[in-house]
């Protein structure tokens, strides 16, 4: 077996906690305790070895890492490890003191998250009454000269105010701003109906989003991407299983992509018992899916297999209960048709707010049938 | 895209420029992008630091007369980067 190219990028997720109580949330629905976090020097070792496999980027993540107090020393090991260092976080507790902590620790870049342009309805997607501290985090970021980038989850309850979003990100005078529809897995998938936009909406923002591009004509960086679920074609999930990042969660466990702690039987590893070299390149968790092998037909022999790599393990399992099925959002999957019956417009229930109790009762209602 | 005649190319505050020992190439690393420098790449860029216009990169690296084909491969690469925000 040739050793698999090196990974670019590691997103590490220093906690599960979080202020926020985003319905979205990506983060699995069962939740690391906070006792079982990695420690700084743990942190440290995971970011040497990372560099040394070839990772360029980290992205230090949560969660909200603000609400780790060892944050500047996780950055000062990242950074002094020669990784480029983003932090993904909420603005919640960035203070001017912190910012200019975890600058000279090294920071290079910042993502703000950001749930709606209107104050009001932001703070009530988010559960939180963050938006002031958001507005401060990014003119904070903005005074010391680094890169800002807005992420904003789209979904049935913000779509309507893409213009509006737009224009905070140019009075926030953001660099990027990520438009990203929601992904059903963790919390998200548990709110898949209430969350999931109508047709009409998402071919509206899709005209927006394209007047913005010629409007600001690049100086403001513009993500879009239409959700698979829509577009019949799966989304390359991470560029291919094991192929261009890792993730490393709270505890150590080690995955392939975010949503991967799902999948039953995959034997994640710990970074903490293993090196990132071996999980890497020899875990069997990390070669369940890679590359072409272990596809099943229609895959097997399509000729985007090597585009798409059978879309996502992670949507495959969580809609089909088998993580080795064709993704159900490309349209030459057989399960595709109740996956569209899932677009289709009914009553919207409420949004389920991200906290951890609400788990087992949930977990149940989440599978599509597959005969 | 610029005026190459009056452009003096700049790395943004957010880019940072780096060997990567393990693939054992130069690369431009952005916030959410990695871009592989080929060939002279990494020569140019290093010469981009907002002092120098375009014609001045060209001359500090080419023979004298400059052939057309570097002058075009090297204000092809710059407005390339540009426009994926590695360059202002
Ligand atoms: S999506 Fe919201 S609730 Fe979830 S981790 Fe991010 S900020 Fe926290
Ligand atoms: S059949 Fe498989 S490889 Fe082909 S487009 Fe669909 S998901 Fe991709």
């Amino acid at each position: 077996m040739t050793a698999p190219t090196p990974p670019w990028a590691l997103l590490a997720e220093l906690t599960h906690a979080c202020p926020l109580r985003c319905a979205y949330c990506s983060n699995p629905v069962e939740l690391t305790r906070r006792s079982q976090e990695l420690t700084a020097g743990q942190w440290a070792d995971i970011f040497r070895q990372a560099a040394q496999l070839g990772v360029l980027h980290t992205h230090l993540s949560g969660g909200e890492p603000l609400l780790r107090q060892d944050l500047e020393q996780i950055t000062r090991s990242a950074a002094d490890a020669g990784l480029y260092t983003q932090l993904v976080t909420s603005g919640v507790g960035l203070s001017a003191e912190r910012l200019d902590a975890l600058v000279d620790a090294g920071l290079h870049s910042v993502q703000l998250s950001v749930q709606h342009a209107d104050a009001r309805r932001s703070d009530e997607l988010a559960g939180h009454p963050a938006f002031n501290a958001k507005r401060q985090a990014a003119a904070l970021v903005k005074e010391r000269n680094l890169p800002l980038g807005i992420n904003v989850v789209l979904h049935r309850h913000n779509l309507d105010a893409l213009d509006a979003l737009m224009e905070l990100a140019v009075a926030w005078e953001a660099d990027r701003i990520e438009l990203a529809n929601t992904q059903f897995y963790g919390w998200g998938l548990l709110n898949r109906a209430a969350l999931m936009p109508s047709r009409e909406q998402l071919a509206a923002a899709g005209q927006q989003v394209e007047g913005w591009r010629k409007r600001l004509d690049g100086t403001l960086e513009i993500t879009w991407v239409i959700p698979d679920y829509f577009s019949g074609t799966p989304k390359p999930c991470m560029g291919g299983w094991g192929a261009v990042s890792l993730t490393v969660t709270p505890d150590g466990t080690t995955l392939p992509c975010p949503a991967a702690a799902t999948l039953p039987g995959l034997d994640a590893p710990n970074a903490i018992d293993g090196s990132l070299r071996w999980i890497w390149e020899e875990s069997p968790a990390f070669n369940a899916y890679r590359g072409t092998d272990w596809m099943p037909d229609p895959c097997r022999s399509c000729e985007r297999r090597t585009e798409d790599f059978g879309g996502c393990r992670c949507q495959a399992f969580a809609l089909t209960g088998d993580a080795a099925r064709t993704d159900p959002a490309c349209s030459l999957s057989s399960d595709h048709a109740a996956l569209i019956d899932l677009t289709r417009p009914g009553t919207p229930p409420p949004l389920i707010p991200r906290r951890p109790a609400a788990a087992g009762r949930l977990r149940a209602r989440t599978a599509l049938q597959v005969p | 895209m610029p005026d190459t005649s009056t452009w003096r190319p700049r790395l943004p505050p957010a880019a940072r420029l780096r060997h990567d020992q393990v693939r054992n190439t130069d690369v431009l690393l952005l916030p959410e992008r990695v871009i592989v420098l080929h060939g002279s790449g990494r020569a140019v860029l290093d010469l981009a630091d907002g002092t120098r216009t375009v014609d001045e990169i060209i001359a500090a690296l080419a023979p004298d007369p400059v052939p057309d084909t570097i002058r075009d491969d090297v204000t092809s690469f710059l407005n390339k980067l540009h426009t994926e925000g590695g360059l202002r």
